[in-house]
C-alpha cells in the first residue's frame, strides 16, 4: 500500500493535537506503520497550526510537502484555504464552516476572504460541516476536533468501535462522554 | 508491543529502561516533554530546576555520586549551561550522564536556529543523533553506555522534527539501575590547573579512542543500493532523504554526529559517483569530509536556512522540478496571547503611557504583535532587565523614567534576579516589572520556583517575588493587578517617576491554570459608541462585525478586562 498521508490544520486551542492523536492511534490498531508530527510551543498560541498523519508498510517522513496530502482535516476555513497548495489533485478537503478572525483582520490590516467554503469546493472534492454547532450539541464548543473525526471516520473502513475504543484511550475520563456524543454526531452527519 | 510514541517520550523512556534514577532540567520548546515524560516513571527522580545551568550541574553531581544522570535543554539552554558542561568534559562521569539539546531548524519557537553540534566539537564531547521514536531511545541508551564506556559526558542531539513526531517504539525492562561506587577523587573532579592539566590529556587520548570507535560504531550505519548517488546523512534529513530517494541512492547515516569517521565515510564516497551531505543549519558533516579530502556537495545547492524538506531533496538531487503553485495572499494568522491573558493589561497600559519597553521571552513576548506592539527588545532570557539597565547608563534618567522592563516569573527565575542585583550594586533606577501569571506558560505549563508546587505537583516552599526583590535592596515593590488598569496605570507612572529602582509585581494568573474559574461570557451592549478602545487590548474573541466591535461568545473567556477598558460602561458580563 502505498503511504496515505492527512493534514490536520486550524488555529491554536482548537484541539488539532488530540485530533492527530487519536488518528494516529486509531490507524496502528489497523497493523500500519504510523507517523505523527505534532506542534507544541509558540504557534499553539492562537497561531495557524498544522499537524500530519502518514500511515502505510513503511513510512520515513514525519512530515507532508507541498502536493503530498491525500486529505486535508481543517478546523477553520482560512487554514483550509492555506493548507491547499498541500493537497495531492485528486485529494479531499473536510473542513469545518467556522471562520475565526485572525489579529490582521481584527485590526482592519486584512480582509477575511468571502465564499470560502464555495471556493474550496471549486479547487478540490470538499465536505464543510458546521462543526461548532455538532460540539455545542454534544455539550462542548470544544468537542469540535472528535466532530471532525467523526465526519472523516465515515468514509473509512475502519470499524465504528475501533474509533471510539481509541478515544476513550486518548481522552480524558472526565471528557470522555462529550466527546463520544461528538464522534457520534460527527459520524452521522 | 509496539507504542505510538513522541520522539521525546522516547528519550524519556530510554532514560528509563537505561536505569537513570536523576533528570534535572528547565523547561525550553522542543526538548520539554522529555522531563515531562520521565517524571511519570517513579524510578526516576525529576525536578525543574531555575534554569539550564544549576539543571546540569544537579545533573553532574548525581553522575560523580554514581547514579545515571540527565539534563535536557533547547539549543539556547545549551549557551547557559555551557560552563558547567565545558569543564564535565574533563572530569569525565561516574554514573552514565547525557545532555539532551534540542535545536529549532526553521525557529518553530526560539530566537534563533543556533545549531548546538558546534559544541560538541568545542566541549570535546561525543554527540549522538536520532532520527525517529525508536531511534530517540535505543541512543538514549547507547549513550549512558557510552558515557560509561569513555568517561565522558554525552550530547543527544535532537530537533524539533524528531522531538515533536510520535512513531512507533518497542518497549524494554530497566536495566542497570544500581549506584556505582563514589570514592573521592580530587585529582578527577576537583578542576584546578594543577588537575585539569593533566585531565586534558585524558580528555585528548580520550577524543583519539572516540574516533577509532567512530569508524565501527553500530550507530552508523550503511545502506548500499547499488547507486551511483550517495547521501551522508543524519537525523531527521535521514527521513526526508529516504522518503525521497528510496532505493535510487546509497546512503551513510550518521548517528554519530560528533566525532564522526573518516575512512568510513572515505570507503562511502569512493563507491558513489557523486557523494551529497543532507543536513539542517550549518555545513558540519561537510566540512568535516572537505578537510579530509572527500568530495561532497553540501550547502553550494541546499541552505543555511530553515528545515529541509522532501521535495528540495528531490529537486536538487534528482533534478525533479516540483511546480510550486503561488497560493493567493490569504491573512496571516501569527499567535497571539490568549483570549484572557493576564499580560494584555499590562501591554494595554504600557502601550498607551508610550514607554520604551525591554522585553523578555515567554507568552508576553507577544506584547510585541499588533495591536499591542509594545515591546522595543527581546533578545534572551534576563536580558530586559539587565539591557534596560544599560539603556538607562546610555541615555540618563531622562530616558530611564520613559523606560520599564517586563519580565515573567519564570524567566526572573532563571536569570533576572541577576540583572536586578546589578541594578541596585550599580546605583540603578530603572523600573522592571514582573509579569506574575503563576507559572511558566510559554512552554506548556510548568512550575516554578514561584508557583509553590514541585514538577510532581506537590506542595513545597514558594519563592516570595515581594521579599526577594526587598532583600536585594529594592525599596519600591508593588503587588498590581494588570486587570485593574486605572491602578495599573497609576502605579506605572508612580514608579517611574522616581529616582530609584522599582519593581511592580503584575500579579494575575494565566487564564489557562485550572485553578482559575472566570465565568460567564461579556456582551457589548447597545451603550457602544463605536470609539473601538476595546480593540487596542488586542483580545482574539473581540472582533469587529459589520464596522461594530463584537464579542465571540466561542472565544471568550469571561475575563472581564475590556470592561475595565470601555470608556462607555458598554461592555456587560453574561453570566451562563
Ligand atoms: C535559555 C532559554 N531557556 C529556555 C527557553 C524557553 N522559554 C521561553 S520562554 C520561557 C519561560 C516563560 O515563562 P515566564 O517567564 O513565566 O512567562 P510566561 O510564558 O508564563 O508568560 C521558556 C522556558 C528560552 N527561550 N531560553
Ligand atoms: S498561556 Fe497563559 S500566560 Fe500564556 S498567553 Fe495564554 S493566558 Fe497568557
Ligand atoms: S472579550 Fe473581554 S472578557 Fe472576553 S476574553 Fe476578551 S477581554 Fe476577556
Amino acid at each position: 500500500m502505498e503511504t496515505k498521508s492527512i493534514m490536520i490544520v486550524g488555529v491554536g486551542g482548537q484541539g488539532t493535537l488530540l485530533a492527530s492523536r487519536i488518528l494516529g492511534n486509531a490507524v496502528i490498531s489497523q497493523g500500519y506503520d504510523v507517523k505523527v508530527s505534532e506542534v507544541h510551543g509558540m504557534s499553539q498560541r492562537g497561531g495557524s497550526v498544522v499537524t500530519y498523519v502518514r500511515y502505510g508498510e513503511k513510512v520515513h517522513s514525519p512530515i507532508i510537502d507541498k502536493g503530498g496530502a491525500d486529505m486535508i482535516l481543517a478546523f477553520e476555513l482560512l487554514e483550509a484555504k492555506r493548507a491547499l497548495p498541500f493537497l495531492k489533485k485528486d485529494g479531499k478537503i473536510i473542513v469545518n464552516s467556522q471562520e475565526i478572525d485572525p489579529m490582521p483582520v481584527i485590526i482592519g490590516a486584512a480582509v477575511y476572504p468571502e465564499n470560502l467554503a464555495e471556493k474550496l469546493s471549486e479547487s478540490a472534492d470538499t465536505t464543510a460541516v458546521d462543526a461548532l454547532s455538532l460540539a455545542k450539541r454534544a455539550g462542548n464548543p470544544k468537542a469540535v476536533n472528535v466532530v471532525l473525526i467523526g465526519v472523516m471516520a465515515k468514509n473509512w473502513d475502519i470499524p465504528y468501535e475501533v474509533w471510539t475504543d481509541t478515544i476513550k484511550k486518548t481522552v480524558p475520563e472526565k471528557f470522555l462522554e462529550v466527546n463520544l456524543k461528538a464522534f457520534e454526531l460527527g459520524y452521522n452527519s | 508491543m509496539k507504542q505510538l510514541m513522541l520522539g521525546n517520550a522516547a528519550v524519556a523512556r530510554g532514560c528509563y529502561e537505561a536505569g537513570v534514577r536523576v533528570v534535572s532540567s528547565y523547561p525550553g520548546t522542543p526538548s520539554t516533554e522529555i522531563t515531562e515524560n520521565a517524571v511519570k516513571y517513579d524510578e526516576i527522580y525529576c525536578e525543574w530546576a531555575p534554569n539550564e545551568k544549576v539543571g546540569a550541574e544537579v545533573a553532574i553531581g548525581a553522575a560523580i555520586a554514581g547514579a545515571r544522570a540527565m539534563t535536557c535543554c533547547k539549543h539556547v539552554g545549551l549557551n547557559v549551561m555551557a560552563d558547567p558542561v565545558f569543564t564535565a568534559s574533563y572530569t569525565g562521569v561516574n554514573g552514565g550522564l547525557v545532555i539532551a539539546v534540542a535545536d529549532d531548524p526553521g525557529m518553530h519557537s526560539s530566537q534563533n536556529e543556533q545549531d548546538s553540534r558546534h559544541y560538541a566539537k568545542a566541549s570535546k564531547i561525543i554527540m549522538l543523533e536520532p532520527s525517529d521514536s525508536s531511534e530517540c531511545k535505543e541512543f538514549t541508551k547507547a549513550a549512558f553506555e557510552l558515557s560509561e564506556k569513555f568517561d565522558t559526558p554525552v550530547f543527544l542531539r535532537l530537533t524539533t522534527r524528531v522531538s515533536h513526531s510520535q512513531s512507533l517504539v518497542e518497549l524494554c525492562d530497566r536495566e542497570n539501575d544500581e549506584l556505582k561506587f563514589y570514592e573521592k577523587n580530587p585529582a578527577k573532579y576537583v578542576m584546578m590547573p594543577g588537575n585539569a592539566i593533566k585531565r586534558h590529556v585524558d580528555v585528548e587520548n580520550r577524543m583519539r579512542a572516540l574516533e577509532e570507535y567512530a569508524e565501527t560504531s553500530p550507530l552508523n550505519t550503511v545502506e548500499d543500493n547499488g547507486a551511483e548517488i550517495g547521501i551522508i546523512t543524519s537525523g531527521i534529513t535521514y527521513a526526508y532523504a529516504k522518503e525521497a530517494l528510496g532505493n535510487k541512492a546509497n546512503f551513510l547515516k550518521l548517528g554519530l554526529v560528533y566525532p564522526m569517521p573518516v575512512n568510513l565515510i572515505k570507503d562511502f564516497a569512493a563507491k558513489c559517483k557523486k557523494v551529497y551531505v543532507l543536513e539542517e543549519l550549518d555545513p558540519f558533516i561537510e566540512e568535516h569530509c572537505k578537510v579530509n579530502g572527500v568530495d561532497v556537495i553540501g550547502k553550494e545547492v541546499f541552505t543555511l536556512l530553515g528545515e529541509y524538506s522532501v521535495n528540495l531533496i528531490k529537486k536538487v538531487v534528482l533534478g525533479k522540478e516540483i511546480p510550486d503553485v503561488k497560493p493567493e495572499p490569504i491573512p496571516v494568522r501569527p499567535p497571539v496571547m490568549c483570549a484572557g491573558c493576564p499580560h494584555r493589561g499590562t501591554f494595554y497600559v504600557l502601550k498607551k503611557l508610550g514607554l520604551t519597553v525591554s522585553g523578555d521571552i515567554g507568552c508576553y513576548t507577544l506584547g510585541a504583535a499588533a495591536p499591542l506592539g509594545a515591546i522595543d527588545t527581546t533578545i534572551c532570557m534576563g536580558a530586559s532587565v539587565s539591557a534596560a539597565h544599560g539603556m538607562a547608563k546610555a541615555r540618563g534618567t531622562e530616558f530611564n523614567k520613559k523606560l520599564v522592563s517586563v519580565i515573567g516569573d519564570s524567566t526572573f527565575m532563571h536569570s533576572g534576579i541577576t540583572g536586578l542585583i546589578d541594578i541596585v550594586y550599580n546605583k540603578g533606577a530603572n523600573t522592571v516589572i514582573i509579569l506574575d501569571n503563576s507559572i511558566t506558560g510559554m512552554t506548556g505549563h510548568q512550575d516554578n520556583p514561584t508557583t509553590g508546587r514541585t514538577i510532581k505537583g506537590e506542595p513545597t516552599k514558594q519563592v516570595d517575588l515581594e521579599l526577594l526583590c526587598k532583600a536585594v535592596g529594592i525599596e519600591n515593590v508593588v503587588i498590581a493587578d494588570p486587570f485593574d488598569v486605572k491602578n495599573f496605570e497609576k502605579v506605572v507612572k508612580e514608579e517611574t517617576a522616581k529616582d530609584e529602582p522599582s519593581v511592580i509585581i503584575a500579579q494575575r494568573p494565566c487564564a489557562l491554570l485550572k485553578t482559575v474559574k472566570y465565568t460567564g461570557r461579556c456582551v457589548i451592549t447597545d451603550k457602544c459608541r463605536n470609539c473601538k478602545m476595546c480593540l487596542k487590548a488586542g483580545c482574539p474573541a473581540i472582533t469587529v462585525k459589520d464596522g461594530k466591535p463584537v464579542i465571540d461568545a466561542t472565544q471568550c473567556n469571561g475575563c472581564g478586562l475590556c470592561m475595565n477598558i470601555c470608556p462607555f460602561d458598554a461592555i456587560e458580563k453574561e453570566e451562563a
